[in-house]
């Protein structure tokens, strides 16, 4: 059911296109003929949902484009579904994809014939970074005190995440393996719903990003250990990395669009430009800042060989997760 | 009385011209999205999310809910008209609605179900203006085991009640059960029952398709077959006199009903159940406390009154978690959700300190979009009954169409159309073997938020089967689910136990 709407408002935005058709035409050599589709590869709600949507608005406020964009929802498969409609929409210039990191692990993990590689790179345009939180009501302050109460449970410790084999249980996974420790890794449906459970206190610890969490930590009611990242955050300059604490643990999601294989420079240009002005934007940038997103941008070839190393990355972490701890 | 005088400031906000216009086109846009077969409260706010950046923030979510309420109220439309629910939130009120527009009684099913999504919201408001902050709490408390056991009461309050064959019912269950199966298994992340590798099954199969599908293209086929025999056209009229009479038989109802809000409201509080068990379960109690059971499912106007006054609190209900924890109770709500974050309001326990306008002027326009909801749906119901009148090869034409549309457009895949047309065959057979199709559509609703909870519940238990019965709420809800179960055992062991003593008197 939860996929099952969005097509329908993006139906809805056609007529809305209306608005936005009054505005002045870019000097480029390329430009979409008919609405373009935006597809998703994760379920309506999530992060990469709300990013795509926010671009959406913010294309058709600001008038960056005279065609909408309309996001499409194909979460099915961990994004399965997506890869491989991205995959026959081979030389289609009028579809992008909005990534996440599934777009590595899942072509990894369930044979459906896509390579990445044949993709045209667009833009990234954020890296999304994790933090290890617990309910205050632990009274867990510092990792040491961590490591030791999820060894004191004995492997009962446990830990909310999103679906097996997603980013949450790779982050945990990496932990468990820094640390030593074993975790009970509960699935759940998505962020929102595993950051209320740790408040409720039905697990005991999450790898939330922050912007899922950061309302809580505001009332009180979790708390960051330490994030996952190089350096630490403007927007929680208090909470110590990993990497400073002597533990050489990063781990990021990040958050591109790509288009299919076999288009042509001029429509990638058009596209990498968009996302440029995007960028750019301050309704971005202040979005960005608030959810504790870090805008790093980075396009063409250098994005692609980003993804090809990243993609090498998550085959390692995998074959860690293969060996059931 | 703190809260009267944020309520006050409230009403203040909501009650200027704008937000009073923008209350009335909502409603009004949302009582047709929601009257038509396919298309619901969801769709209805996906449509106009985008175009609320020309409003302020609290007119913005003050559309947003008019649409949303608007959309609820119509649900009851088309699964009385058409016995096609729209939304699983409506599936309860085809059960008598449909037979109460067949007896021609359109109007008066219309108007049961206005008075009694008045009557929902209006208390849930109530309770939500009152009790917003310490219930959110109470949400919190809510795990895996408490919705596992929530959702098996949910299941019970209308298993055990079968009039129908029970055994029937229990297969068709099972039946749903399967169906629910099919897709990504979100635990293990594994597809299942993909059929080999079609990819349309990946995202499972929809409620939608199956209600359309059973309901839609199933009824329209049964009733082609009987027509031939007697022209099964309704002559639905509506006269003020039915106005009245309507108004008068639900003043009859207020025990029924207050139960439907006050459940109603608690269920849909709960982040993962929302409106569709709510409207179940107050559909099953209805019956059971009942003096007269067997009418139900018949055409009784009870049956129409308890799930519409338990869905519309339940779409309340599921507002509470959203605002004071940023969690939906319902997909709708996460589009709210999604459009409260566009527009710059974090939603979470921070929400109610730092935006107070806001919140207070979201649920004084709760009060004002009730009302502008159940004046706006009683005016258009002689349209609607009119709708009824068109000659029967048009209607059946038209249903199918609607049935088409609704299915295709969603997911905009041509696999949900082929799986319609399959559910409408199989619909039209079971309904000719006498299958009660009720309990499947309920157990693939149903099905997949039961299998979640059950195993996460277990693995975070480390597999401790006791884990359900050692919280005191998932244990209080196991005890109610065994004491619906066993109820209509008892009461048929009673009626045995006098038919046997009746002989011999």
């Amino acid at each position: 059911m939860l996929t099952t709407f969005t097509r329908r408002g993006a139906i809805a935005l056609v007529a809305s296109a209306a608005i936005a058709a009054g505005s002045p035409a870019l000097a480029e050599d390329w430009k979409p003929m008919k609405p373009v589709e935006m597809v998703i590869m994760a379920g309506q709600g999530g992060g990469a949902d709300r990013l795509a949507r926010l671009f959406q608005t913010i294309i058709q406020k600001e008038k960056l484009a005279q065609m909408p964009f309309l996001p499409v929802n194909k979460g099915g498969g961990s994004g399965a579904e997506a890869l491989r409609y991205l995959k026959d929409k081979q030389g289609d210039a009028h579809v992008i994809m909005a990534t996440l990191n599934s777009y590595y692990t899942t072509p990894i993990q369930t044979e459906i014939g896509v390579d990445i590689e044949e993709f045209t790179p667009l833009a990234r345009m954020a890296v999304d970074v994790f933090a290890l939180w617990v309910n205050v009501d632990s009274g867990i302050e510092t990792i040491e005190q961590y490591a030791e109460a999820v060894k004191a449970a004995g492997g009962s410790w446990r830990m909310g995440g999103t679906g097996t084999g997603q980013e949450d249980s790779l982050v945990t996974a990496l932990l468990e393996r820094e640390f030593g420790i074993s975790h009970t890794y509960v699935p759940m449906a998505g962020g929102g719903e595993v950051a209320t459970a740790l408040v409720g206190g039905h697990v005991d610890a999450t790898v939330n990003n922050p912007s899922e969490a950061m309302s809580f930590w505001q009332a009180g009611r979790v708390r960051p250990i330490a994030l996952l990242t190089a350096e630490r955050l403007d927007s929680m300059p208090g909470v110590p990395t990993f990497a400073e604490l002597g533990h050489d643990l990063e781990y990021y999601m990040q958050r591109s669009f790509v288009a299919p294989g076999g288009l042509t420079e001029a429509q990638q240009a058009y596209y990498v430009n968009l996302l440029q002005k995007l960028h750019e934007s301050e309704e971005w940038q202040t979005y960005a800042r608030d959810q504790a997103l870090l805008t790093d941008f980075l396009t063409g070839d250098e994005l692609q060989a980003y993804f090809l190393s990243e993609r090498e990355k998550h085959r390692d972490i995998l074959k860690g997760l293969d060996t059931p701890s | 009385m703190e809260v009267l005088s944020l309520l006050a400031d409230g009403f203040a906000t909501s009650l200027t011209p704008l937000n009073i216009m923008i209350v009335i086109l909502g409603v009004t846009a949302g009582l047709f999205i929601g009257a038509m077969p396919g298309l619901g409260s969801v769709n209805g706010v996906a449509l106009v999310l985008p175009l609320t950046f020309i409003v302020p923030p609290t007119s913005a979510i003050i559309l947003l809910a008019a649409i949303y309420y608007g959309a609820m109220y119509g649900g009851a439309v088309s699964s009385i008209l058409l016995g096609i629910p729209g939304a699983s939130t409506a599936v309860a009120t085809t059960f008598d609605g449909r037979p109460m527009a067949l007896q021609g009684k359109a109007g008066l099913a219309l108007i049961a179900a206005a008075v009694a999504s008045f009557v929902g919201g209006t208390i849930s408001v109530i309770l939500f203006t009152i009790f917003a902050a310490p219930l959110a709490e109470l949400a919190l408390k809510f795990g895996p085991a408490e919705e596992f056991a929530l959702v098996l009461l949910a299941f019970t309050t209308f298993v055990g009640l079968g009039g129908d064959d029970t055994l029937k019912t229990i297969v068709m269950i099972c039946l749903g059960l399967v169906l629910s199966t099919v897709g990504l298994d979100m635990i293990s992340g594994q597809p299942r029952l993909i059929f080999g590798d079609i990819p349309g099954f990946y995202s499972g199969i929809s409620f939608l398709v199956l209600a359309i599908g059973v309901y839609g293209v199933g009824e329209v086929l049964y009733t082609i077959e009987t027509s031939r025999i007697s022209p099964a056209v309704s002559t639905a009229r509506l006269r003020m006199r039915d106005l009245i009479d309507g108004i008068r038989e639900m003043n009859k109802m207020w025990k029924t009903m207050s139960f439907g809000s006050v459940l109603g409201f608690f269920v849909g509080m709960l982040p993962a159940a929302g409106a569709t068990p709510a409207s179940l379960m107050s559909y099953g109690l209805a019956r059971t406390f009942s003096k007269k059971p067997e009418t139900f499912g018949k055409g009784n106007i009870e049956g129409v009154a308890a799930p519409e006054t338990a869905n519309n609190a339940a779409s309340t209900g599921s507002l509470l978690p959203m605002l004071t924890l940023g969690i939906p109770g319902s997909p709708t709500t996460a589009l709210l959700l999604g459009g409260m974050v566009m527009w710059g309001l974090m939603p979470g326990p921070m929400l109610f300190i730092e935006q107070q306008d806001f919140v207070w002027g979201l649920i004084s326009s709760l009060y004002t979009a009730n009302l502008a909801a159940v004046l706006i749906n009683i005016a258009l119901i002689p349209l609607f009954v009119w709708a009824l009148r068109m000659p029967f090869s048009v209607l059946c034409s038209m249903v199918l169409v609607l049935c088409i549309l609704g299915g295709f457009a969603p997911s905009q895949k041509l696999h949900d159309v082929w799986l319609i047309a399959g559910f409408g065959v199989a619909g039209y057979l079971l309904r000719k073997a006498d299958y009660p199709l009720a309990p499947l559509v309920l157990a693939l609703v149903l099905g997949p938020l039961m299998e979640k909870s059950f195993r996460q519940a277990l693995i975070s238990a480390q597999g401790d089967v006791t884990f359900f019965i050692s919280r005191p709420l998932s244990a209080t809800f196991l005890a109610l689910a065994a004491i619906f179960f066993a109820l209509p055992l008892i009461k048929m062991l009673r009626r045995r136990i006098a038919k046997r003593h009746a002989p011999a008197e």
